[in-house]
């Protein structure tokens, strides 16, 4: 579906990209890691015909950058850093309508979904936004159109718990659309949304590598835990899961989304002191929340 | 067609919304307003007065404050916008390079050009309500003038954009373009032919090619028809050009010089890279 053919991209004489191959078949949801000046964004931007590079790319035969408006409108992007957009929110959606041929209703129902109160910030500039509202726009802008190639650079970063767990299953829905890449510093922030790891180092592909795919994007986890006593610090970690307290005074219950339970796991690792008890159960998409309750 | 619209009219309402607007439609509209107030239709130079005398006035001040009003609102908005990551998420929609561009050109020129106009136009509804004669040929020319002024300047400023990386290096061009402009009117080119025995075809060559001397010399021709006020080098240009000749130059080289700068600043746009 995408091949990228010794791609070199150099920034005065500074080569960044150094003969980069790769090439990504239709199903391909691909973790694109590495540290800072790795090459990640610069690879990104040549995807999306910003950047002029030596070498070829082309998307189902097409070149992003002489024919980058039919290549952009098979292309949802979310950058890692919200633009300083000062329009408003309204105003932005009804532009990238009316650029993209796309209706704003199904732009509109995934930030619902996400939680976006779009009555309430449409006269809202963008750039006064918070950070997670951001977010969430720009992936409802990505994931609202019709497109068949999803590039999200650190997309998850400013999301709460249960916009997370919303942004999973809509990932989830796209699955079978086509190839997804997700951008990172850390490998263990998205490796349950993947099912290939390329790692990029000094403009490299330094690996390769397919990975079990057996999380369910759309999966999620019931989780009952006690506590040896009750902490104020971790009252406050856990609510921002969604979690709520049960009876007893030192037991907490709430949902986890699938792909998210290294994260959530890594949260509990830093009251280690306090667990007496965790209890995780994979419960089908299906199942109400308060099922468990 | 439909996307370079959209630019041009997101591009129109983001101005609208910005601060530079506001002091620059304050600034025109407050300066027609101060010629009112005291009292310049009232007053009588070189055998102008009314309306035609506050147009000259107008005109004047307009080339003064115009040109690099435009140059550093332009390159700080647009050199400004891909510094901060707004051209890497809107040029990653699928939008044609040639409509975001020349959108983004429609868009600024009709910001620019709009309140100047209407402050003019201002003042004539005002004089027609009390009772003045309205120079039409004067207003029409001036008009054009202004719109030509205002597209060279963005055109310059589209292109420094294009040249430069960064909004504070775009902006130090912008001055220093406006600056050398403004210096070869009058000090320089007087320099050049005390000091360097330069031939007055050279001198005046040099001064048509400036488009602020160009829009001086348009604004003062129809003031002063033999062009007193510019000494010697009136006969080359008159003898070259006629009155009715130079107008018309002076329209048009201008919106050529202006619409050249925006194409080579495309052609660079489209073959750099975007970010």
């Amino acid at each position: 579906m995408i091949q990228f053919e010794q791609i070199v991209k150099q920034f005065r004489r500074q080569p960044v990209l150094r003969g980069l191959s790769l090439s990504v078949q239709r199903g391909d949801r691909i973790a694109l890691v590495g540290s800072n000046g790795a090459g990640k964004t610069t690879l990104i931007r040549c995807l999306l015909g910003e950047y002029h590079y030596q070498g070829r790319i082309r998307i189902d035969g097409l070149d992003p950058r002489t024919q980058r408006r039919a290549v952009l409108a098979k292309i949802g992007f979310v950058p890692q850093l919200p633009p300083p957009l000062k329009m408003p929110v309204g105003q932005l959606l009804a532009f990238v309508a009316g650029v993209c041929d796309a209706q704003r209703a199904p732009l509109e129902a995934v930030a619902h979904r996400l939680g976006l109160d779009l009555d309430r910030i449409r006269h809202q500039p963008f750039v006064k936004l918070s950070g997670g509202q951001k977010q969430k726009l720009l992936i409802s802008i990505a994931l609202g159109r019709n497109t068949e190639i999803l590039v999200l650079d650190e997309p998850a970063a400013n999301l709460d718990p249960a916009a997370r767990r919303i942004f999973f299953e809509l990932l989830a829905e796209r699955q079978a659309l086509g190839a997804l890449f997700i951008s990172s510093h850390r490998l263990d922030e998205v490796a349950s949304l993947v099912n290939r790891v390329i790692e990029l180092d000094q403009g490299q592909v330094v690996l390769d590598d397919r990975v079990e795919d057996l999380v369910d994007l759309s999966s999620r986890l019931h989780c009952r835990i006690q506590l040896t006593r009750a902490d104020e610090a971790f009252a406050r970690a856990i609510r921002a899961w969604g979690f709520a307290q049960g009876e007893e005074t030192h037991a907490w219950s709430g949902w986890v989304a699938g792909p998210d339970r290294l994260r959530f796991l890594g949260m509990l690792s830093r009251y280690a002191a306090i667990l007496a008890e965790i209890h995780l159960q994979e419960a089908p998409a299906s199942e109400p929340e308060t099922a468990h309750a | 067609m439909k996307h370079l619209w959209l630019t041009a009219y997101t591009d129109i309402l983001e101005s609208l919304r910005a601060k530079w607007f506001l002091a620059y439609g304050l600034i025109f509209g407050g300066l027609v307003a101060l010629l009112f107030v005291f009292g310049l239709t009232e007053s009588r130079v070189m055998g102008f007065t009314g309306l035609s005398r506050l147009m000259v006035t107008y005109i004047q001040l307009a080339m003064a404050i115009l040109p690099i009003f435009v140059l550093i609102t332009t390159v700080r908005s647009v050199a400004g916008d891909r510094e901060a990551g707004v051209y890497e998420y809107l040029l990653a929609l699928p939008i044609g390079l040639g409509a975001w561009f020349w959108g983004k050109l429609l868009g600024r020129f009709l910001v620019v050009f709009l309140p100047v106009f209407l402050a003019m136009l201002g003042a004539v509804i005002w004089g027609v309500a009390k009772g003045a004669q309205v120079p039409w040929v004067l207003f029409t020319y001036y008009t054009g003038l202004l719109m030509v002024l205002a597209w060279c300047f963005l055109g310059i400023g589209i292109l420094l954009s294009t040249l430069t990386r960064s909004a504070d290096v775009a902006q130090a061009s912008a001055f220093v373009v406006w600056l050398s402009l403004l210096l070869f009117l009058d000090l320089i080119l007087l320099g050049l032919m005390i000091r360097g025995n330069l031939p007055p075809e050279t001198v005046v060559a040099i001064a048509l090619a400036n488009p602020l001397q160009v829009f001086r010399t348009a604004a003062m021709l129809l003031l002063d028809p033999q062009l007193v006020l510019l000494g010697p080098s009136a006969y080359l240009i008159l003898d070259q050009f006629g009155k009715q000749g130079y107008l018309v130059y002076a329209l048009a080289y201008p919106t050529l010089f202006g619409s050249l700068c925006a194409w080579l600043g495309y052609e660079l746009f489209k073959r750099g890279d975007l970010p």
